[in-house]
């Protein structure tokens, strides 16, 4: 008979022992396993072209152009739909991206290496704020700044990581979870801490002094820039708790704008999904709730692995999102202990009392307790290309653990 | 015609969750059609720009500028609307504010107060035996007010709880009060050194509000449930708390409440609080009690004479003195037949099983007159003993050859004789029976020999010589029946069983989870106790596939 509690905490330590080491940038084609150029990945559980949402679609559309297949929106669409292109998850191929997730072949991607376990986690580089591909946007300014990124930044990032020798991202998170960060909607810290480790190494190995400048202004200015580095650290501390045999946690929840997706370690590579909810949160000026497209991107990979969300408690600044005064940041954080495994030996919380934060959630405790995890996220205009319209708070459906439930109780004859 | 006017603030830095906010609130004010609030970066222009809400001392912001701009329906409209700003940037919103955390699980109450030693549960019957085992699986003791609790559950969980040291009161208990904290329905009483264990929660109210206005007080009361002196049950809870009273130095006094249990459960109670050490106030209602008072204990015929009583006893310093309990079984070998049968009527309620040939219940009649069986007083008078030959109050033939049948039976502990002297009775019993007492105890020293010597200093056989002879050979004397079964229920009482572990003391301040009904996590803060509320439900919300599956689950 499955020992549940052995595996579970097997699960739990491979994915708190787990240490992504940034090990450097290349093109996505060059490093991500199975991509090629009629591929795109995308954020979120698998999804036909038909069903995906105005800022996926978007996404994809802006993809197509930058990548040169094709001219304009029009014409990317024909594409598609004449079945030239490829869709599959970025879960499917180590990878996450934010948002649309959007991530075709000649992108350039970070590289994290899990230094315990060996595996490898991929995400593309963060295009900061305004107009942006991951929220549908592919005006020509957008495909301008993708291609900066490709030609200026990545290249240039690449040196200064590898001159580095490496970036320990645990370690960094450790530290700006001290600083007021939770890892997913609040990365200031976190992008600060980032900026100011390369900074030396940027400026050692840049040629130009214009791109060095405009690369570090890039990071400096993106309270977002490590947010990429950080989900993709978080892929590859779950990824290596994927596949223990009887374990019953959660190793993938991410979204399409469409459906809400969760995979479990014990259960294979299947995917547990149901329609994805709108967020409730804050917008920006002259925007709704009517506005807001359902829950999307993978960077809820940061509530598996035990951060966002999960270590509310530990980002004060923020509690608006979660209605409104620091106590409720506590709330948010003790709520998650009641559904996770362990306290995490690396994340730990000031506010209380350098608790670990609550990782590795348990579908039983979820289903029992008829608690979901919560999820911080930025919030998707339904259309394509109009960008972030506000951030806040989500919670998967309950469906999708109950499923995996009795799924669970299938496949191990219970 | 509306107006769109800004304010720029410069150097002034809000996280972008604040500024959204005081956009909110300023977009919800009178004559305001649109606002916006932002730290002035190029992206932000950009946004206000798109939404028309940028104009010339916008643009002309910098990036480490907030910059507030309202749209309104007038300019004393907008002008109202800036003049505000201050005012709600030191908004808090008071919805939840500082509302401790609530846990949906046991576990993570006892995560959220480690100090607690107590769980209050009230939630349905069929969940609540789930939720008292986890209670003892954290080591916590339990106040289970939940009733329709199946027997076998109770009896499980009370045997659980006796073997880590753990207290379960109920199922079905609604009233305890520790530490002078009252747990579920309890009233207010004073602290003081009477101690109750009660099957009964109104009984124990009752009495407890007794003690209080006879100017007593109350160190604990522990509740059991209606179910806990039923036979199946067998007073687990009950024998725990007195133990556990008897042992507490707060406690001076102890009183006992409940319906009249069984004839074994009445035993094993009465002889565990016989082995107190200090004064037990008995009130099962309707009891046929043998006597007012039996040893240290005292049978009180109402709850408010035992709460009469029990405060008497507090305050008169009254300490029985202290009698060490014995193994083995009494034997009783009496020529008395009245004599034999006022033992029997005192001893039954301490020793258990109990046989006689002058049995008052049905169950103590001695299957064969003559081999004792378990604890057992013989009449030697009685007729099966007396064809054809003398009564044993002259002759003693019979009696000392019955006595050498005990002194061989291994099992016998203490032996009881009586000694009638006066007119017709045998001259000088005394020097045969001492002798006989003599050379058994040579062969069985751990044998004790107890007498009643019924006599006055006038009759012909001189009692205090007759009594001289006994004490010589180590017998140990009563003038009356009432003094030997009070010695002899104490040496006799059933030593403490072995099963369980002891209580520990009651840690003080009381802390508490309470699981299920929100006015008893009310009442506990009321009294100042440490208090957490477990927002339980059941498991899977109900749905009873999903939960079958996860008790599946469970444990592995």
């Amino acid at each position: 008979m499955v020992d549940i509690q052995a595996a579970n905490q097997t699960a739990v330590s491979r994915m708190m022992e787990a240490r992504p080491i940034l090990r450097g940038v290349a093109p996505a084609k060059d490093v991500i396993p199975g991509m090629k150029p009629n591929l795109l990945l995308h954020a979120g559980p698998p999804i036909e072209w038909e069903r995906m949402s105005g800022p996926l679609r978007g996404a994809v559309i802006g993809a197509l152009i930058f990548e040169g297949l094709a001219k304009d929106e029009k014409e990317a669409v024909a594409l598609v739909e004449k079945g030239e292109i490829e869709f599959d998850p970025c879960h499917h191929h180590d990878t996450v991206g934010p948002m649309a997730g959007v991530t075709s072949s000649s992108m350039m991607v970070y590289i994290l290496e899990n230094e315990t376990h060996g595996n490898k986690a991929f995400s593309n580089l963060n295009e900061g704020y305004g107009k942006v591909l991951r929220y549908g946007a592919f005006s020509e300014e957008v495909i301008a700044k993708l291609r900066w990124m490709n030609d200026s930044m990545g290249p240039l990032l690449a040196k200064a990581i590898e001159a580095s020798g490496g970036i320990d991202i645990r370690a960094l998170l450790s530290e700006s979870l001290h600083m007021g960060d939770e890892g997913h909607n609040r990365n200031k810290a976190g992008s600060i801490i980032y900026t100011a480790k390369l900074a030396p190494w940027i400026a050692k190995v840049a040629a130009d002094n214009d791109v060095e400048s405009d690369l570090l202004k890039a990071l400096g200015d993106n309270a977002l820039s490590v947010l990429n580095p950080v989900m993709a650290a978080c892929k590859a501390m779950s990824a290596s708790a994927h596949g223990v045999e009887g374990s019953t946690m959660v190793t993938t929840m991410a979204r399409n704008g469409t459906d809400f997706g969760m995979r479990v370690s014990g259960l294979g590579d299947k995917w547990f999904t149901a329609p994805a909810e709108v967020p409730d949160g804050l917008y920006f000026p002259s925007f709704t709730s009517k506005d807001a497209n359902p829950d999307i991107g993978d960077s809820t990979i940061t509530e598996t692995a035990g951060i966002g969300a999960f270590a509310m408690a530990a980002a004060p600044a923020i509690v608006t999102f979660v209605s409104g005064t620091p106590q409720d940041a506590l709330n948010a954080t003790l709520e998650m202990y009641e559904i996770t495994i362990a306290e995490h030996s690396h994340f730990t919380i000031p506010q209380l009392e350098f608790r670990g934060t609550p990782t590795g959630i348990d579908i039983r405790k979820v289903v029992e307790l008829g608690i979901t995890p919560r999820v911080n996220t930025g919030i998707a205009h339904r259309e394509a290309g109009v960008g972030q319209v506000g951030a806040g708070l989500v919670r998967p459906p309950m469906k999708i653990f109950e499923d995996a439930l009795v799924a669970y109780a299938k496949q191990y004859n219970l | 015609m509306s107006l769109t006017k800004s304010q720029v603030r410069p150097g002034v830095y809000y996280d972008s969750v604040v500024l959204m906010q005081l956009q909110r609130k300023l977009a919800a004010l009178p004559g305001v059609e649109d606002a916006g609030v932002v730290m002035a970066t190029p992206a932000n222009l950009e946004l206000l720009a798109d939404s028309d809400l940028l104009e010339a001392a916008g643009k002309a912001a910098r990036p480490e500028d907030l910059l507030i701009v309202v749209r309104a329906s007038s300019e004393a409209k907008a002008d109202e609307a800036l003049a505000q700003v201050d005012e709600l940037l030191k908004q808090r919103s008071s919805g939840g504010a500082n509302q401790a955390f609530r846990p949906r699980s046991l576990a993570a109450g006892v995560k959220n107060l480690p100090a607690a030693e107590w769980v209050l549960i009230s939630v349905p019957g069929r969940y609540a035996a789930k939720v008292a085992h986890e209670a003892l699986d954290s080591g916590k003791h339990v106040f289970l007010y939940s009733d329709n609790v199946d027997l076998e559950d109770e009896i499980a969980l009370k045997q659980r709880a006796a073997e880590l040291g753990l207290l379960v009161m109920g199922p079905d208990c609604g009233t305890a009060i520790i530490n002078g904290i009252g747990l579920g329905f309890a009233n207010r009483v004073r602290r003081g050194p009477i101690g109750l264990v009660g099957a009964s929660g109104t009984g124990l109210q009752a009495v407890t509000v007794g003690i209080h206005n006879y100017g007593g007080g109350v160190s604990q009361a522990i509740g059991t449930g209606g179910r806990d002196l039923k036979a199946e049950v067998g007073a687990a809870s009950m024998l725990q708390g007195l133990r556990y009273l008897a042992a507490d130095e707060a406690t001076e006094v102890i009183v006992l409440i409940s319906k009249p249990p069984d004839e074994a459960t009445a035993a094993r109670l009465l002889s565990e609080a016989q082995t107190a050490g200090k004064p037990v106030v008995v009130c099962f209602i309707g009891f046929a009690a043998p006597a007012e008072q039996i040893g240290n204990v005292h049978f009180a015929n109402g709850l408010d004479s035992a709460a009469r009583i029990a405060v008497g006893l507090s305050t008169g310093a009254i300490t029985p003195p202290a009698i060490e309990p014995r193994a083995g079984y009494l034997r009783s070998l009496f020529s008395g037949g009245t004599l034999a049968y006022e033992a029997l009527n005192g001893l039954q309620n301490f020793l258990h099983p109990i046989y006689s040939n002058v049995a008052i219940r049905s169950s103590q009649k001695l299957t064969d007159p003559l081999h004792s069986q378990a604890h057992t007083i013989i009449d030697l008078g009685e007729d099966v003993f007396t064809v054809g030959r003398l009564h044993p109050m002259m002759d003693n033939d019979l009696r000392l050859r019955r006595l050498k049948q005990e002194v061989e039976d291994p099992e016998t502990g203490l032996i009881l004789l009586d000694v009638v002297l006066g007119e017709g009775a045998h001259a000088d019993p005394a020097s045969e029976l001492s002798s006989a007492i003599a050379a058994h105890t040579k062969a069985r020293p751990d044998i004790e020999f107890v007498a009643l010597v019924v006599g006055t200093e006038e009759d012909p056989q001189n009692t205090e010589e007759q009594i001289h002879k006994l004490e010589a050979a180590g017998a140990r004397i009563f003038r009356e029946t009432t003094a030997a079964v009070d010695y002899v229920a104490a040496r006799l009482a059933a030593a403490p069983s072995a099963a369980g572990k002891e209580l520990r003391p009651f840690a003080e301040p009381l802390a508490a989870i309470n699981v299920g009904v929100e006015s008893f996590f009310d009442s506990l803060k009321a009294q100042g106790a440490d208090a957490v509320q477990v927002d339980w439900r059941p498991p899977a919300g109900g749905n009873e596939a999903l939960a079958s599956i996860l008790e599946k689950m469970k444990g592995k």
